[in-house]
């Protein structure tokens, strides 16, 4: 029995173990590698990803219970790579080793969307359920920051009137 | 040096590592491998410049800071320049390896040199196309400017430059006309990394590629049975069998291997596996012999102590903790028919991996190549191959491509571990409050030498007897960042926080007051530069406001390690009645900074490391079996629980030293001192209980 849902805006069929997590349906069925392995147990928030828009735990989540639902994955954040937070994330040169960015990424844009002008107490609670063995956490908390000025100032010249 | 020529009009040029520093290798290489370079650097006729960066990726930076050296030198835009990480290539490269935070220091001339070497190249092919002088032709932003105007890019000279001999002597910058040293600098692999490209160990996808997860052995255990039927049967599972006391569940995906993993059962033989009581008790009993090895003596510590005004003494002791990278450990293998090898994944000793996969499979190391993927984090885990032979050794066995892949409980419970160390300082006090007899014994578990004898405080004090002892024991260990000294950093600082308190002296003070000692006249060998710890002392205490800030507790430490010196005031205030760290300030002297960004990166991150290992990390041992497995119950510090830090670096200079490790060994120090500056409360083993 096959089961349906859509990943980054492509409508998918899986005929594989419907127990099988999210994360290992991405990464061994989907060759979508970038979000990543780091507890299997939701602890740590490197397997990232919306569902329906959400940010979850794709670790834990069998594919059963996503079926029919719209996943994001960090490849599909944004077609060219500029996410305002993807933008933040490399001006501010966050990454040391990387591993963990992915997840810290599709957390922080949820983040952006639900509160598009986060408070620092806002950040880094926000921000605490995912883990940076590297401790690049100053970063990440500035990075968010950044991304949500570079996006209200996209906002704003969106909705400029012309001259 | 070597360059290499091509019919497309390329430029390229191979650092020649092997080479004695300053003398440059005259050989040309006429034959090249068809669509793959030797070279290392690499200037087509577009003027596109590529650098090879040799070392393996772990997150520190030098994927990033190697090329920026050899872009400064041979003087071309840092926008202009593409990095490839190069793959083992045991030909054109030494030390292709990443630990000790050694890789600039290793380096740091070579690369200037080929920088240069190629920038004077490009200057005699634009003189001998003009007819000038070499001498009257500068460079700027990878274009040679001639006299009168005349201009021509690297690229536009690089079929003719690669004809030309390669000069011995080539001119360096000066450091103040720096464009790219010294300068914030992104990491190269950003963009792969904020939009998820497949560039780790784990994400490795090879045609024909199995899954493995290997169950092993309790510490000390032997396998005496194991029980796979129900396994063997279940979807996807290739096959499970046993080797070397473990035993592997090979199938096509992740989720099968774990499925049918759980319904393996396995039974063990073990005597004498290890409990915390067989530790302590092997503590108690190096603690107490008289079998110690010295390490350092200096005067008579026996009679000093004897005659003491005051004897200060303290115990400190630490557990076995794990890496835990967020990348667990996993490698990709291939053994093929032919006897030839292919290994590919995160490791960051690959020549190391090379030889021991040939010298397992007896094979010729030339038949074995590695590929290097970006590691997520390693922390010195990584330096141990253990993995890559068991995928090697796996391979062999099933006769097809793997991956082994370790959950995060095998991570976290499969050892290689940082040892168990327990240490007793003592020290004896003048009526003026010097500390004149300084004693350390360090009992380790697995540890070696688990002192560090030449360490500053050493050198500056007239009796010193400094001696070690190790147990062996089943559970296996190996390098962790700043290895033994980040323990050793912390118990050091602390208990010389205990030495100024109970001498009535400032902290820091008492640090310069000692460094004037060793540098005027040192007691024996020093190992350590006085001035370059008295800079950083000075500029801490400066730049921390030391005793300053009205309403804060702070806490003093400074360290000496891979040859940089890192000073530490970290900050502390009581909340809801416990203290907690608000800010700490580091000054680096680390030499020469090539990357301001990745240096600061490292720096905040050792902290961070130091800071949350020292708060919370423990594993525990229960017959043979670590304890606890996961990140539920193994705590690592989160973004919601570290304090503000300024890292300040000294500019000197001075050829680069490590940067890696190095502001790991006195955090714990900081911390623990300013902690008790806040509560009264002095901390001896870690994880600290607050």
């Amino acid at each position: 029995m096959s089961i349906q849902l859509t990943i980054n805006k492509k409508k998918v069929s899986l005929d594989i173990d419907p127990n099988t997590p999210l994360l290992w349906t991405l990464r061994d069925h989907m060759s979508l590698k970038g979000t990543k392995y780091g507890c299997g147990i939701a602890q740590c928030g490197a397997c990232t990803v919306w569902v329906n828009g959400e940010a979850m735990r794709s670790c834990v989540l069998p594919l059963s219970a996503v079926a029919n639902a719209d996943i994001t994955t960090i490849e599909g954040l944004s077609e060219k790579g500029d996410h305002p937070v993807q933008v933040a994330w490399d001006q501010l040169d966050v990454p040391q080793c990387g591993y963990c960015q992915a997840g810290q990424i599709m957390t922080a844009a949820s983040l952006l969307k639900k509160k598009p002008n986060p408070t620092s107490t806002e950040i880094v609670d926000g921000m605490s359920g995912n883990i940076c063995r590297c401790g690049t956490y100053h970063r990440i908390q500035e990075a968010v920051k950044l991304a949500s000025d570079i996006a209200s100032k996209k906002k704003t010249s969106t909705t400029k009137k012309p001259a | 040096m070597q360059k290499t020529a091509f019919a497309t009009g390329a430029f390229c040029l191979g650092f020649d590592w092997f080479q004695a520093q300053g003398k440059a290798g005259a050989m040309v290489s006429t034959a090249v491998e068809a669509g793959r370079f030797n070279a290392f650097l690499e200037i087509s006729s577009l003027g596109k410049v590529i650098l090879y960066s040799p070392n393996p990726e772990i997150g520190q930076g030098i994927k990033t800071a190697f090329p920026v050296v050899v872009a400064e030198e041979l003087d071309v835009d840092w926008k202009d320049v593409e990095v490839r990480q190069a793959n083992l290539d045991t030909q054109n490269f030494e030390r292709q390896l990443t630990g000790g935070s050694g890789a600039l220091k290793h380096s740091w001339d070579r690369l200037r040199k080929a920088g240069a070497t190629a920038r004077l190249m490009f200057i005699q092919a634009a003189a001998q196309t003009w007819k000038v002088d070499a001498s009257a032709c500068k460079t700027a932003g990878g274009v040679v400017l001639g006299p009168a105007g005349l201009k021509a890019t690297y690229g536009s000279l690089a079929a003719l430059a690669a004809t030309l001999p390669v000069p011995a002597e080539p001119t360096y910058k000066n450091r103040k006309d720096y464009k790219i040293i010294g300068k914030r600098t992104k990491g190269v692999d950003n963009a792969n990394v904020v939009t998820g490209k497949p560039v780790f160990g784990l994400d490795i996808q090879k045609p024909g590629m199995v899954i493995a997860q290997i169950i092993r052995p309790p510490f000390g255990a032997t396998l005496k049975s194991f029980d796979a039927a129900d396994a063997i049967k279940m979807p996807g599972i290739i096959d499970v069998l046993s080797f070397k006391n473990k035993v592997a569940i090979v199938g096509e995906s992740t989720w099968q291997v774990m499925q049918a993993r759980a319904a393996v059962s396995c039974k063990y033989d073990g005597q004498n596996l290890e409990s915390e009581s067989t530790h302590k008790k092997w503590f108690d009993e190096g603690m107490a012999t008289d079998k110690a090895q010295v390490q350092r003596k200096d005067g008579d510590f026996q009679t000093a102590i004897a005659k003491a005004a005051k004897v200060v003494e303290a115990t400190y002791e630490c557990p076995f903790i794990s890496h835990s990278p967020m990348e667990p450990m996993n490698f990709f293998a291939d053994v093929r028919a032919d006897g030839s090898v292919l290994l590919a994944g995160p490791t960051q000793v690959p020549q190391s991996a090379q030889k021991a996969v040939a010298t397992l499979l007896k094979v010729d190391e030339k038949k074995v190549e590695v590929e290097l993927s970006k590691m997520g984090g390693g922390f010195g885990r990584r330096l141990n191959n253990d993995y890559a032979l068991e995928a090697a050794e796996l391979s062999s066995l099933i006769k097809k491509p793997v991956k082994v892949m370790w959950t995060r409980e095998d991570d976290m419970t499969g050892g290689i571990y940082r040892p168990a160390v327990r240490y007793h300082f003592k020290a004896g006090l003048d009526a003026s409050g010097n500390m004149t007899a300084f004693y350390l014994r360090g009992v380790g578990l697995n540890a070696g030498n688990a002192t560090r004898q030449d360490n500053f405080p050493v050198g500056a004090i007239e009796n010193v007897l400094v001696e070690s002892v190790n147990q062996v024991s089943s559970v296996t260990t190996g390098p962790w960042r700043a290895p033994i000294t980040n323990f050793l950093g912390f118990a050091e600082q602390a208990f010389l926080d205990e030495v100024a308190e109970a001498g009535g002296k400032d902290p820091i003070q008492m640090r310069l007051d000692w460094l004037a000692r060793a540098k005027n006249n040192p007691v024996g060998k020093i190992t350590y530069e006085p001035d370059r710890f008295i800079e950083v002392i000075k500029q801490a205490a400066e730049k921390s406001q030391w005793k300053k800030k009205p309403g804060v507790a702070q806490g003093f430490s400074v360290y000496f390690s891979h040859l940089s010196y890192v000073a530490q005031v970290a900050d502390a205030q009581m909340v809801n009645g416990k203290p907690k760290i608000t800010h700490v300030t580091a000054v680096t002297d680390c030499g020469e900074v090539v990357n301001l960004s990745g240096a600061e990166n490292q720096i905040k991150g050792a902290i961070i490391d130091g800071m949350g290992h020292a708060m919370f990390a423990k594993l525990r041992f229960n017959e043979g079996v670590a304890a606890p497995a996961n990140f539920n119950s193994y705590r690592l510090i989160r973004g919601n629980e570290i304090p503000t830090i300024d890292a300040h670096f000294v500019d000197n200079g001075i050829a680069p030293t490590g940067l890696g490790e190095p502001a790991l060994p006195p955090t714990g120090g900081s911390v623990a001192n300013a902690i008790y500056a806040a509560s009264k409360k002095r901390l001896y083993r870690q994880p600290f209980d607050i």
